[in-house]
């Protein structure tokens, strides 16, 4: 409990504790303690640098890495896009210039920027990280204060460690019950999304907390915080616990020793006080839900894998019935009917939702001794470079390949299909990632947003499937 | 940043809810290292068809989306990605202000340290601005920043919310960056009081 007595939230004690200056009419100054850069949102921060004369104030506190452009083909295939070796080449230049430590295409250490924060032992409770990049919530698994900046924001981080921000308000999702088999934690979230819609959570930030939740591995707590921005939250957060210390304790960045001991001790007293109260609650049954898939062209429009698409005509409001109109148009899809058994041409396994080890060793267990159906493509497409090591030690890249289905490069692929990995016009696409806007999976291509498990089941029967009648 | 103070312009209407900066520009234009040309791309999906050819039946390729200063579009506007491209095309293409009844906060927050308007009216307002665009398209409105007013063209002004120092940075043109920069003792003093949580170059 704080020093006054007064009861706070997760969240509250961070953003307190994280506060460098508090103006009257001014949005607060906050330090930031990480800050993650990849090729794509970083460039025009360092040209303001430059053009401004000014250094990276905290090097030791920032760090960069390659992921959403880089090809995910065999690392001796050249890369042939010049914009994207373009990129690549002014990380290179900047991270050399100012200093920041880069894990590039050669390092061991490389992937998407919010598998390897955790993975590192970066990410750590009672932290605040940003990084250009909207899924950065994916950190606030572990008890941290984290979301996604603009490159404006980058800018103003590399060369102040500050923050300007509006004190948001806090949002708890109580998530009880136990998770029925076949069901997990990417259905946990995309079933909160549809429930308070893609602009929901606007203004928030959401505390995830529950029985279901504190059941969850630090891997699955990472695919819910990392889908709060799809509800509008910027930030989601769970409050530390064993299984968050035991998760970071062998990490190259844990503290050691003593310090190790302190900062644990300083980690138990995150978790929200009894009494400190919300702006908002929800409550989630676990028991009750299933497997989950969208239908439409935001990650809302979802339902459980046996309901049926709503009907735009029993929509009241005007410019949400002609939205949800819209996007079953682009989807060529039918009020009332059921996705089961609907058409795929692609299933993708990956993005910082779910390219961690547990999601492939799910996907191994289903595929194993399996085919993927005739005419489909399988991309697998692990989250880091450590994750394919892994992956590989284990066996998995044989399953998969066994199987029929690509094993690829680590990066973002096909969740933002800026590398050539995307989908054809018109094709229909089962994927683990976070986005299902049109276009997003290449121009024209749709997608189904799923858990690993339903994007398994659906390669193996080349239908969307009911990964709970094969379990 | 340029400063704004007041604006009179034309509007152009996309009434679609819920639009993401996939939409804004699409993730295959993140490529580059600079600001320039994002404009020419800015709704590129809805805007071309497959060959290159303007869609003839999308509002940006008719006579009065060339010269519209102010885009007014559905609810939760500029929601998913985080890329500041988003507003960077859309002042590329012309645009200074943005109204919407609600928009996503990392777009929200991205306009308002370039100096994009991102303005919240009602629903009310909103529908009205919307059948104006509709009857008329040339119509003018008058955006006043220092009052915070949208002057309709029956006289009606409506009160918008900015925060203060967004407003004070946008009406004199001066980067945010500053007024970080102006509390570096304080950065110090805190950097003193709270120890290194990790550091990226140990190895």
């Amino acid at each position: 409990m704080s020093n006054n007595g007064q009861p706070k939230t997760l969240f509250e004690k961070i953003w307190d504790e994280h506060i460098v200056v508090e103006e009257p009419g001014n949005p607060s100054a906050i330090y930031i303690d990480l800050h993650l850069i990849h090729e794509v949102t970083s460039p025009q921060a360092f040209t303001g640098l430059r053009e401004k004369g000014l250094k990276v104030r905290r090097p030791d506190k920032t760090v960069a890495t390659m992921d959403h452009g880089i090809p995910t083909t065999p690392p001796d295939i050249p890369i042939t896009d010049m914009m994207v070796l373009n990129q690549i080449n002014r990380l290179e230049q900047n991270c050399r210039d100012f200093g920041v430590p880069l894990h590039g295409l050669d390092s061991p250490n490389r992937g998407i920027v919010h598998v390897i924060g955790p993975e590192l032992g970066l990410t750590q409770p009672g932290m605040t990280i940003v990084c250009g990049d909207s899924h950065t919530s994916t950190h606030g698994a572990f008890g941290t204060l984290a979301f996604g900046i603009g490159t404006s924001e980058v800018e103003h981080v590399l060369a102040t460690q500050c923050l300007l921000q509006v004190k948001p308000k806090t949002y708890a999702v109580r998530v009880e019950g136990v998770l029925p088999k076949g069901v997990s934690a990417k259905d946990i979230i995309l079933n909160l999304i549809s429930r308070i819609g893609i602009g929901g959570g606007t203004g928030y930030v959401l505390e995830y907390t529950g029985s279901a939740i504190q059941g969850l591995s630090m891997e699955e707590r990472m695919t819910v915080c990392n889908m709060s921005i799809e509800g509008g939250a910027r930030a989601g957060m769970i409050a530390p616990d064993d299984t968050t210390f035991e998760y970071i304790a062998t990490r190259p960045h844990a503290p050691q020793g003593a310090d190790w001991e302190s900062a644990v001790e300083k980690w138990r007293s995150l978790p929200t006080d009894e009494g400190a109260t919300f702006d908002r609650e929800i409550t989630i049954d676990a028991n009750s839900l299933e497997p989950m898939i969208t239908y439409g062209t935001n990650p809302g429009m979802g339902m459980g894998i046996t309901g049926v698409i709503p009907d735009p005509m029993s929509v009241k409001d005007v410019s949400e019935r002609q939205t949800l109109d819209k996007a079953l148009n682009y989807m060529d899809l039918q009020p009332g009917q059921s996705l089961l058994g609907h058409n795929v041409d692609v299933v993708f396994i990956g993005s910082c939702t779910n390219s961690r080890i547990s999601d492939l060793r799910l996907a191994a267990s289903l595929l194993k001794g399996q085919k993927v159906a005739d005419n489909l493509r399988v991309m697998v497409v692990p989250g880091s470079q450590q994750v394919k090591n892994q992956a590989e030690d284990e066996g998995l890249d044989k399953i998969f390949k066994e199987a029929g289905a690509e094993w690829r490069e680590a990066g973002c692929s096909m969740c933002i299909a800026m590398n050539g990995d995307q989908l054809q016009p018109g094709q229909y696409a089962v994927s683990t990632s976070n986005r299902n806007f049109e276009g997003r999976q290449g121009k024209g291509g749709r997608t189904f947003l799923a858990s690993p498990l339903t994007a398994t089941a659906t390669a193996i029967t080349g239908k969307i499937a009911d990964v709970r009648t094969m379990l | 940043m340029e400063k704004f103070t007041t604006l009179a312009a034309s509007m152009v209407a996309i009434p679609t809810e819920n639009i993401d900066t996939d939409q804004i520009i699409p993730a295959r234009f993140l490529k580059v290292t600079d600001k320039n040309g994002l404009g020419d791309n800015l709704f590129f999906d809805w805007r071309y068809n497959t060959d290159g050819s303007p869609k003839e039946d999308f509002v940006l390729n008719a006579q009065q989306g060339k010269k519209a200063g102010v885009l007014v579009a559905g609810d939760n506007f500029g929601c998913g990605s985080s890329r500041e491209h988003a507003p960077w095309a859309i002042m590329g293409y012309g645009f200074q202000a943005v109204i919407s009844t609600s928009f996503a906060d990392i777009f929200r927050n991205n306009s308002l340290k370039l100096g994009l308007l991102p303005i919240i009216v009602d629903k009310d307002t909103h529908l009205q601005l919307m059948s104006l665009v509709e009857e008329e398209p040339d119509t003018q409105i008058t955006i006043d920043l220092e009052n915070q007013t949208v002057q309709l063209p029956d006289g009606r002004k409506v009160k918008f919310p900015i925060d203060n120092f967004s407003k004070t940075c946008i009406l004199n043109g001066v980067d945010q960056l500053g007024y970080l920069q102006s509390h570096a003792s304080a950065v110090e003093a805190y950097e003193a009081g709270h120890p290194d949580r990790v550091n990226t170059l140990a190895t």
